[in-house]
């Protein structure tokens, strides 16, 4: 049995994601280059992002890893398991227990505190990869904060299909400074992020770069002003707690296409379930 | 008439050829000025100097606003950037690199004005509208992708998306070039209706003494980084001194 560090990179490697992230913080929504290592799970799976808390966990932490918002979909089990086995905190599913929540796809349905740090998945971290190819143009109009050009993506959108067709990574402009790439959630995650009192933290591990969004930052979701920012969400309910307020997914059950809709924030749905099971007990007595 | 933008003494080297060679010149507000010469003789490298895209190794590029003279190469590159992008122009030769042709051409002349702060989609519209017709693309055709657009449209789009935000100062780089004769009368004059009624003044690099005849009000010639000789167009095309320019003039072919 090879022993590891605590949280499996060492303590230099460590620093120098602690240094970054910092830097990060400090200049909310800039993307800071750091030294991203190899980690024992490929590029696409969240190595930013594991990168990212194990730099920041520590003993006393509880983590909670979700993707698409389940907790038990493989990559957040394995990488839950990963941080079990790497520094023996505890985890947990429920989003009021977590100290750290790692995330790919999705920000919790309940509110976070003060208390919580949110690190996020992130494939690709630069908004205008799709409209300025190299990098250093890109980097430049960072520095100038000179974006005109992302609202040709929105106009496009709107002039093709009559409102902002991006369902998800919608870009955001971070304290009115730096334009961000909020990571492959839902739009209809992207107000969660406005002056949410929980620290964000972002890792994009093959491009090595880290972002994050101090607490109670303003964080404003690109529109026009005569086309305002929609948070897009399926007209439905779930199946499982009736929800109608939540981030669904559709699902398809049968060969005739019959579908369905359900919480995509397992630990929410469960909750609502428990809580509708608790208060028919109740009723019943 | 008042200055608009001055060159003093620009000098540039490319290894070892002189691409500009003491160079000086002024455009006054409303005027057209052609530069004309051969290829190689440092016309297109004068440009995108004056334009401020390449820096000049010596001399100053001086501009003129209501504050007084600025000399582009002190200035910051945000203050050029939006320089570049409201009251300057820029028309290349090629519409094709120009242009998004994945963009529609609505969304082409939006966005300078996006670029510009504009944040209301039905405004961008109708003013990406009005320069479709401005231009005889038509209105009908904005939501169409540049792609299938022929040459002539192109050049016509491009126009309009430079001329969106009201320019005083245009600078165009063989505008016609490549395109076919018919084609090129039919921009030329659109070109030189455009900048008559919105009182741009433009700088125009041409190989073709036609082009300069047609539209400009004064002319430069160049040979070999420098210029040879300079005046009203009239003058320099109908009565050159320079032997270069002679030359120039008497091969241009009898129409």
């Amino acid at each position: 049995m090879i022993a590891y560090n605590f949280a499996y990179l060492d303590e230099q490697t460590k620093r120098g994601i602690r240094r970054a992230l910092l830097k990060a913080v400090a200049i909310p929504g800039w993307q800071v280059p750091f030294a991203s290592r190899e980690m024992p799970l490929p590029y696409g799976w969240g190595t930013g992002g594991i990168q990212v808390t194990a730099a920041i966990i520590g003993q006393d932490d509880r983590l909670k890893v979700i993707d698409q918002g389940a907790d038990d979909t493989t990559n957040a089990v394995a990488i839950a398991s990963f941080f079990r086995r790497m520094t023996g905190v505890e985890t947990t599913t429920r989003t009021a227990e977590a100290t750290i929540i790692q995330t790919r796809h999705r920000i919790p349905e309940q509110a976070l505190t003060e208390d919580q740090v949110i690190v996020y998945q992130v494939p690709q971290p630069e908004p205008l990869w799709k409209l300025i190819p190299e990098r250093p143009v890109a980097r430049r109009a960072h520095a100038l904060s000179d974006y005109g050009m992302m609202y040709v993506k929105l106009y496009e959108d709107i002039t093709r299909f009559g409102r902002v067709s991006s369902a998800y990574d919608h870009p955001v402009m971070v304290n009115g400074r730096v334009l961000m790439s909020p990571s492959p959630i839902p739009a209809f995650d992207n107000p969660k992020m406005d002056a949410m009192p929980a620290l964000q933290l972002f890792g994009a591990g093959r491009e090595r770069r880290l972002y994050a969004v101090p607490p109670y930052t303003p964080v404003r979701s690109l529109d026009f002003t005569d086309h305002p920012f929609h948070p897009g969400r399926a007209d439905g309910t779930c199946a499982f707690c009736g929800s109608t307020s939540s981030y669904l997914d559709e699902i398809i059950i049968d060969d005739h296409g019959t579908r369905r809709f359900l919480c995509s924030d397992t630990d929410y749905c469960a909750g609502r379930i428990e809580e509708a099971e608790r208060r028919a007990e109740e009723g019943g007595q | 008439m008042s200055l608009l933008l001055e060159a003093r003494f620009l000098n540039k080297r490319f290894s070892n050829v002189d691409a500009l060679d003491n160079v000086s010149l002024t455009v006054n507000r409303r005027e057209i000025l052609a530069i004309v010469g051969e290829s190689g003789s440092g016309k297109s490298t004068l440009l995108a100097t004056l334009a401020g895209l390449s820096p000049a190794d010596s001399g100053h590029v001086l501009y003129r606003d209501a504050e007084g003279l600025h000399d582009i190469a002190a200035m910051d590159e945000m203050r050029l950037r939006r320089l570049q992008r409201t009251r300057w122009g820029y028309i290349h030769q090629n519409a094709r690199s120009a242009l998004r042709l994945d963009v529609t051409a609505g969304g082409n002349i939006g966005e300078r004005l996006m670029m510009n702060g504009a944040r209301d989609y039905g405004e961008i519209r109708e003013t990406a509208a009005r320069w479709l017709d401005e231009v005889e693309i038509g209105r009908e055709r904005i939501d169409d992708l540049p792609m299938h657009f022929s040459g002539g449209m192109l050049q016509r789009l491009q126009i309009a998306a430079t001329l969106v935000t009201n320019p005083e100062l245009i600078f165009m780089d063989e505008p016609t070039t490549g395109l076919d004769v018919s084609v090129q009368a039919r921009i030329l004059d659109l070109i030189r209706t455009l900048v008559h009624r919105l009182h741009v003044a433009a700088i125009i690099v041409t190989h073709d003494l036609g082009v300069a005849r047609l539209l400009a009000d004064r002319t430069v010639v160049m040979q070999g980084g420098a210029i040879v000789e300079q005046g009203l167009t009239d003058q320099v095309l109908d009565d050159p001194h320079h032997p270069y320019t002679q030359l120039l003039v008497s091969s241009v072919l009898p129409s």
